[in-house]
């Protein structure tokens, strides 16, 4: 089983660095840092004087891969791959438009994305599961029926029109909480507690279904058969023999997106205002800031590989034939 | 008896008053249907049955005639679309049907247990044993720690668990099949059942295995005087089995009787056909009698006797009126209109015989010391750390017009042999020669022309065709593959005549494989076969998914196809009945190795390898007047990846000695033909 | 010629899709497999209700997919003149036949907002006046609307009645064209089947046809008791207001209609080649193709879709944006733009569908059908086009009918975070995100939100329930067991 995780940890590797190719060939090899300065700078009126300026503040200035005129390791080092790509698996992320350095800025902003998307992840699953387990348990019945119909309605709306219309309904018409904002400490539950309900409820249709679609075709196996024939309740079959083995496939799916509660949710964020990783994404996504999208990108990235792990790992707790095998 | 009986009321009425004391259960007038869209389709249409305590009634029936659905039906089982619109189940003194599902919920694994066809997926895969039998203490007998610790190793160690203590948290993965089928018998019993249903309980095992749990099964019925209702399509296990038969035909039981009276005076013309159809010694190398036609669909089912169709003595009376229970003898009762029949219907006697096919020429195939190895990966690095010896060093011969059927237990190696020879997969080692050439090191293109001389028939008719192509399409595959010439005819004339070749229409071209029943696939998976003209035909178990009747079409067009074609055949089998009837030489595998080979008469008549001797005792025999002593193999056959050191069988042979532990034994000829590797013999 | 026709880059796309479709269509039919999935789904009453009511979201896509340059008026009048013989010119502006039929719509447009149906501004105003006496008069007022409600003159008292005339008359339009439809439904399926015209129609209406007539006529029923009065309306009045800028709301939800297919169906074009191409071959040939493969897909789909997304899309602005040269009109560079959005997202989506297929097909080249095909010596290209692509169309055509609601909602949600379609072109995503900043104004500007949210949510409604049906009728597994 270690050699199995240490033999996943090694995959990680290659791919990290073929995330990190991709973003470097993505910003600067599609576009030439030429290109971006004339687009950040106004794309007519823009002298070749101000292009090698912009280059030059933000260390655009040098060479791709290969840095002729350097001499020793700087021959690769003193490149734009080197100090914008490769350095980003030692933390370093440079700054931002507005001088700030992007890693600490990351670090002061996942406390807020936090506090929204662990709950909002938390209660999402337990009550999607719950619901699916109703309907799981009340198959081929109208409950059922009309709860598929339910969540294929609830799917079919834009996760906008759930944030436009619950602060409309629950902040401006009955002004039950605050309508946008974030407070520090304990004080923050006022603001917290809305984008987390919208969350989960925006979460239900397509959570719902997904699930009860595992439990359906877990409760029609054989062994589930077996359970009934030694007597044992319905409900007893439910959670003790189908919820054990929808575990797998249900861990697949979640696991690996808790790392990615830490980048927060662009949407809740920027309507919410809080001042999360989500809401500077959008922020540097608006104002062109690509230094800032491209430490997400590779952020996010390492996060997701992370969550790959995770997954790996938490097979070995549910599934015996990966803990014994 | 000849007043019209009505539904054996009088026969069950008069054994009622002198039974009742041990009846267990009484079924009357059952049915069962199953919803498809807006109608109900009748299953299980008005079955009577009755077992007392301590009996074994044995329900018989081919694939689809609703036998399982009655078991089912018993604990309410039923999957969703399941209905029971009539009838009453009386389990000592209750009406099941009517029980509120809280009570019934008790009746499942405290007073019926039932034990299914599939152990693999019948236990749950994430639960260990202990728990899963833990479950059933505490439901229905209240124990809970460690006496039902206790409890569960008592009934682990009866049902012949090695090693209960450490099995009790091993989880069903680690189990090996026959394991597997001995916890689910345990947990059958935990609950102290006085019925236990087994729903095909050795289907899915090899036959030294099926041995096992059949022994099992009785022993553990004659302590705990259960009665139980065995569900099979197997006469041979029904012969070791049976206190009482039951046929079934179409949702209805047509045939009842004690199993001395069924074997020796079956009277239902079906029953009677079911036994001429089973390949025998008696009629080696003739024609299998077989049943022309199918089953009647559910949703068509005819109004008169439902088997008037397939019967060669069905007269007019058979077609208009459904029959009712006729008591021909105490215990024996069948639906069926005839009043006196032949007692049994043999089968066309031999033609020819085995002995009269073609003498052995020079050799179409021979296969000299074949390999194939798969390599085992292991670590962080995926290092090759060992192999997986599925086939190691097995020499063939086999000359035009003969066929030698390769005998052996699931995971020997016998199908990874017929692939090998086709060039399907790798081999390691060896060398495959047809018609004197070497197959192992041709480029793709040189071999084309020995493609077309060798093909292969598969085991599973549905996965064998393309469901996405025609039948017609299918066939023609090989031909523009290989690019055949039709001579003067077209390509859509020569797909016909391979077509009426197998006994199928012309017409068939044009339509799809879903269209056909198992046999009708199989048939077409001949058909594409034999439009290439091959020498040699490599049949996978062709028939080991098919139902007995259906089994002897194929049999004998096969046989028909020998003799018109000159055709060889390597018959993979693990049935040893299809062997004697069919074959004119046996290789009896293990492990990777032949460890016996020789003509059928040598091989089956007088075994010399403990091995084939076990195995060809483990064979239930359909006769119960002479029981043959069964030899136990203690234990199952090991993994191929980690052979036992010397003989690979010596820690299963009873006549072991320090020499079978040390070294493989070399080949022993005992006559021109025969050979056997065994240090007993050197 | 009075115009000059303009061929967008997804003009060709979506018209090449629609063709394959018909194509699909003929060969499902030949195949009687394919044909009796189909009529699984004919007979699902979900599905095909909601396959009508997306035939007539796709008949307005398909119409705003035909664009021209209509010709100016005077070049029009000065070459009818024969005096000067100029080259004809046309206006710069990029038409649909869509925006033909709705010119009343497209062109009346107003100052600002106004409210559905409304005869007078949503905002007061200060008016200039002539009083009885002559004197410049200044009242702040609700300032009348240039068009809504305009045929009524002054007498705006009159509106209710009038509004309520014209349902009325297009509510009793709307039931007679069902009943003479659902007529020639019963008489035509009399025909087919020959039985009488009364049992047909009881066929019909007891779900005892072999294809959900019911479900389509209701819905068709329902439609037009909806479209006809909103067309009756949308004459002479803004339906469903104006925005910000005057313009019609109800235009511009018709207009996003086509906004949504193309991001909808078009992505499919780049996701399904590689998703079929890299999967099949992986799974065919194994060994280090499939670690290759492998590696790839999860190095794509290891960066969070909507970074990726938007990394990709400031990429594409910077070069659309430094190459203005490229485009001749602004609609060319919204369309390409568009075209460039399809492109990211398929290339960011294939993977998915690629692991799917490359499981299954690992799994079929085990099958005995194969091996049999290989002992015959069939070419492996041979074996994947006949053996394994057609036992792979069913998870083909599942994915396409599910993917199609969620890139439907991606565009809205992408519009919205500022890296979605061009600001100028007109879809749900702009939509939402321009109404956005209304609702915060007091009263509310809700109308654009409804309006939007309708329309969208009946279109990936009916999506969703479609796919739901296709699912139901071709995977194996479910169909079996149905």
């Amino acid at each position: 089983m270690l050699a199995y995780l240490v033999r996943r940890l090694l995959y990680a590797l290659p791919i990290l660095i073929g995330v990190n190719v991709i973003t470097f060939a993505l910003f600067f090899v599609v576009n030439t840092p030429d290109d971006m300065a004339r687009m950040q700078l106004g794309v007519k009126r823009v002298t070749p004087e101000a292009i090698d300026k912009w280059k030059a503040q933000r260390g655009y200035d040098k060479p791709l891969f290969i840095n002729d005129a350097a001499s020793g390791s700087a021959v690769f080092t003193d490149t734009i791959f080197f100090s914008k790509s490769a350095r980003m698996f030692a933390g370093d992320f440079g700054r931002a438009e507005d001088g700030r350095d992007i890693a600490r800025e990351i670090t002061s902003r996942m406390g807020p994305s936090l506090a929204i998307a662990l709950p909002t992840f938390v209660l999402g699953l337990l009550v999607t599961v719950s619901f699916a387990l109703m309907l799981t348990f009340f198959r081929a019945s109208y409950l059922d029926f009309w709860g598929v119909v339910l969540c294929v309605a609830m799917m079919s709306i834009s996760g906008l029109f759930y944030i436009i219309g619950g602060q409309f309904l629950i902040s401006k018409l009955w002004k039950l909480v605050p309508i946008s904002g974030y407070g520090s400490g304990l004080d923050a539950w006022k603001f917290v507690i809305l984008p987390v309900l919208i969350g989960v409820i925006s979460g239900i249709g397509s959570s719902t279904r997904w699930y009860r679609t595992i439990f359906l075709e877990e409760i029609s196996r054989d062994y589930v058969r077996t359970a009934r024939a030694k007597g044992l309740s319905e409900l007893v079959v439910l959670f003790r023999h189908v919820l054990r083995n929808a575990m797998i496939p249900i861990l697949t799916g979640v696991v690996v997106v808790i790392p990615l509660l830490f980048m927060g949710s662009l949407l809740t964020e920027s309507f919410f205002g809080i001042p999360g990783l989500g809401s500077y994404t959008i922020d540097a996504i608006n104002a062109q800031d690509f230094a800032v999208v491209r430490a997400m990108v590779f952020i996010g990235s390492v996060l997701y590989i992370v969550g790959l792990i995770l997954t790996d790992l938490s097979y070995t707790f549910v599934d015996p034939r990966i803990r014994f095998n | 008896m000849n007043a019209e009986p009505t539904l054996g009321e009088n026969v069950a009425g008069s054994e009622r008053a002198t039974q009742s004391g041990q009846r267990l259960l009484e079924v009357a007038n059952l049915r069962i249907a199953f919803a498809s869209g807006r109608s109900l389709l009748a299953a299980v249409d008005g079955v009577d049955l009755r077992i007392a305590a301590g009996e074994t009634l044995a329900l018989l029936g081919e694939s689809g005639c609703g036998k399982s659905a009655t078991a089912l039906g018993l604990l309410r089982l039923l999957p969703a679309a399941g209905r029971i619109p009539g009838g009453e189940v009386r389990f000592e003194g209750r009406d099941l049907l009517a029980l509120p599902e809280a009570e019934m919920r008790g009746v499942r694994g405290g007073g019926m247990a039932m034990i299914f066809q599939e152990p693999a997926t019948s236990l749950n895969p994430v639960l260990t044993v202990g728990h899963q039998l833990g479950e059933v203490l505490e439901r229905h007998l209240g124990l809970r720690g460690t006496p039902a610790r206790e409890r569960s190793l008592e009934l682990l160690t009866a049902v012949g668990i090695a090693d209960a203590q450490r099995r009790l948290g091993e989880y069903p993965f680690q189990l090996s099949g026959g394991m597997k089928q001995r916890v689910m018998i345990a947990v059958a019993l935990a609950g102290n059942p006085r019925l236990l249903i087994a729903d095909e309980p050795t289907t899915a095992l090899d036959v030294t295995i099926q041995a096992q749990i059949l022994e099992l099964l009785r022993r553990l019925q004659g302590e705990h005087a259960m009665g139980m209702l065995l569900i099979t399509h197997d006469l041979g296990v029904v012969a070791q089995m049976a206190t009482r038969v039951a046929v079934m035909y179409a949702g209805q039981i047509v045939e009842e009787a004690p199993r001395e009276v069924f074997f020796s005076a079956a009277r239902h013309p079906y029953t009677q056909k079911l036994f001429a159809a089973l390949p025998d010694l008696a009629r080696r190398g003739g024609r299998l009698d077989t049943i022309p036609g199918q089953v009647p669909p559910l949703s068509g089912m005819p109004s008169g006797c439902r088997f008037a169709s397939r019967c060669e003595h069905a007269w007019e009376r058979c077609r208009r009126q459904a029959p009712e229970w006729r008591q021909v003898a105490v215990g024996h009762r069948l639906r069926c209109h005839l009043d006196a029949l032949p007692a049994a219907v043999t089968g066309t006697p031999a033609a020819g015989g085995s002995s009269a096919a073609p003498a052995a020429d020079a050799a179409l195939l021979s296969v000299d010391e074949l390999r194939v190895h798969f390599p085992i990966r292991r670590g962080i690095l995926q290092r090759t750390v060992g192999h997986v010896r599925a086939v190691d060093g097995v020499s063939l011969e086999l000359a035009r017009g003969r066929t030698l059927a390769l005998v052996g237990e699931s995971g020997c190696g016998k199908t990874t042999v017929g692939k090998a020879i086709l060039q399907l997969i790798a081999a390691s080692g060896g060398s495959v020669r047809l018609l004197g050439q070497e197959l192992g090191g041709l480029a793709r293109g040189a071999r084309r022309p020995l493609r077309r001389r060798m093909q292969m028939i598969f085991q599973d008719p549905f996965a064998s065709l393309n469901p996405r192509m025609s039948v017609g399409e299918i066939i023609g595959e090989g031909m523009s593959a290989l690019r055949i010439d039709v001579q003067g005819q077209g390509r859509a004339a020569a797909i016909a005549a391979v077509l009426e070749q197998v006994g199928l229409e012309a017409a068939a071209a044009g339509r799809y494989p879903h269209e056909f029943s198992g046999g009708q696939r199989q048939r077409i998976a001949i058909a594409r076969a034999l439009a290439v003209q091959p020498d040699l035909v490599i049949c996978d178990e062709p028939t080991s998914a098919l139902d007995v009747s259906v089994q002897a079409q194929i049999l004998n067009l096969l046989a028909s196809l020998q003799a018109d074609l000159g055709l060889a055949y390597l018959f993979i089998t693990h049935n040893f009945a299809v062997v004697d009837h069919l074959a004119h030489e046996v290789a009896v595998m293990y492990l990777g190795r032949i460890v016996e080979r020789g003509t059928v008469d040598e091989v089956l008549r007088s075994p010399q390898h403990p091995y084939t001797q076990a195995l060809l005792s483990a064979v239930p025999s359909v006769r119960v007047d002479t029981p043959v002593e069964f030899i136990r193999l203690p234990g199952e056959t090991p993994s191929p990846a980690n052979p036992p050191l010397g003989c690979h069988f010596h820690p299963r042979c009873r006549q072991a000695s320090a020499a079978c532990r040390e070294r493989y034994p070399a080949t022993t000829s005992l006559s021109g033909t025969h050979t056997v590797r065994c240090h007993l013999h050197s | 010629m009075a115009f000059l026709p303009v061929i967008l880059w997804s003009d060709v796309l979506i018209w090449l899709l629609f063709a394959t479709a018909a194509i699909f269509g003929w060969l499902s039919v030949r195949n009687p497999l394919w044909r009796t999935a189909w009529q699984r789904v004919g007979r699902s009453r979900a599905g095909m209700a909601s396959a009508t009511v997306l035939v007539v979201f796709v008949g307005v896509g398909l119409l705003d997919s035909i664009h021209y340059r209509p010709r100016l008026e005077e070049a029009a009048a000065s070459a009818a003149s024969g005096t000067s013989r100029q080259p004809p010119a046309y206006a710069v502006e990029v038409l649909s036949v869509l925006d033909a039929i709705l010119t009343p719509l497209r062109t009346r447009n107003e100052k600002t907002y106004s409210e559905p149906l409304a005869t007078r501004a949503y905002a007061k105003e200060s008016i200039e006046s002539r009083g009885a006496d002559g004197q410049l008069q200044q009242s702040r007022d609700y300032p009348r609307l240039k068009h809504g409600g305009a045929h009524l003159g002054t007498d705006e008292t009159q509106r209710d009645a009038d509004i309520g005339q014209r349902l009325l008359r297009a509510l009793a339009l709307a039931t007679l064209l069902w009943w003479a439809l659902a007529a020639a439904t019963a008489a035509g399926l009399a025909r087919a089947e020959s039985c009488t015209h009364e049992e047909a129609w009881r066929r019909i209406w007891h779900n005892e046809s072999d294809f959900a007539w019911n479900a389509v006529l209701a819905t068709i029923g329902v439609l037009l008791l909806v479209v006809l009065p909103l067309a009756a309306l949308s004459f002479n009045y803004h339906v469903f207001g104006t925005d910000k800028v005057g313009q019609d709301v109800f235009y511009q939800v018709l207009k996003s209609v086509r906004t949504a297919l193309v991001i909808g169906l078009v992505t499919t074009l780049v996701t399904l080649p590689l998703a079929i191409f890299l999967g099949v071959l992986a799974g065919y040939f194994r060994g280090w193709v499939d670690d290759l493969i492998q590696y790839l897909y999860t190095t794509l789909s290891s960066i969070p879709g909507v970074l990726l997304i938007a990394a990709a899309v400031l990429m594409m602005q910077v070069l659309i944006d430094n190459h203005p040269q490229w485009f001749a009109t602004a609609a060319e560079r919204a369309d390409l733009r568009l075209l460039a959005l399809c492109f990211i997202l398929g290339v960011t989506s294939w993977t998915g569908l690629c692991r799917l297929l490359r499981g299954e097909t690992l799994k079929l080249r085990e099958l005995e059908y194969i091996q049999a095909a290989q002992a015959f010596g069939v070419a492996d290209l041979r074996i994947i086009g006949r053996h394994i692509l057609p036992n792979l169309m069913h998870i083909v055509i599942i994915a396409l009918v599910m993917d199609f609601s969620s890139l439907v909602l991606a565009e809205a949600v992408l519009s919205y975070v500022g890296i979605g379609v061009d600001p100028t072109m007109i879809s749900f995503g702009t939509m939402i995100n321009n109404a956005r900043m209304e609702l915060a104004r007091e009263p509310m500007v809700w109308w654009s939100l409804a309006a939007a949210f309708v329309f969208m949510f009946t279109l990936v409604l009916a999506a969703n329930l479609l796919a739901d049906a296709v699912r139901d009728a071709f995977d194996p597994r479910i169909a079996g067991s149905a």
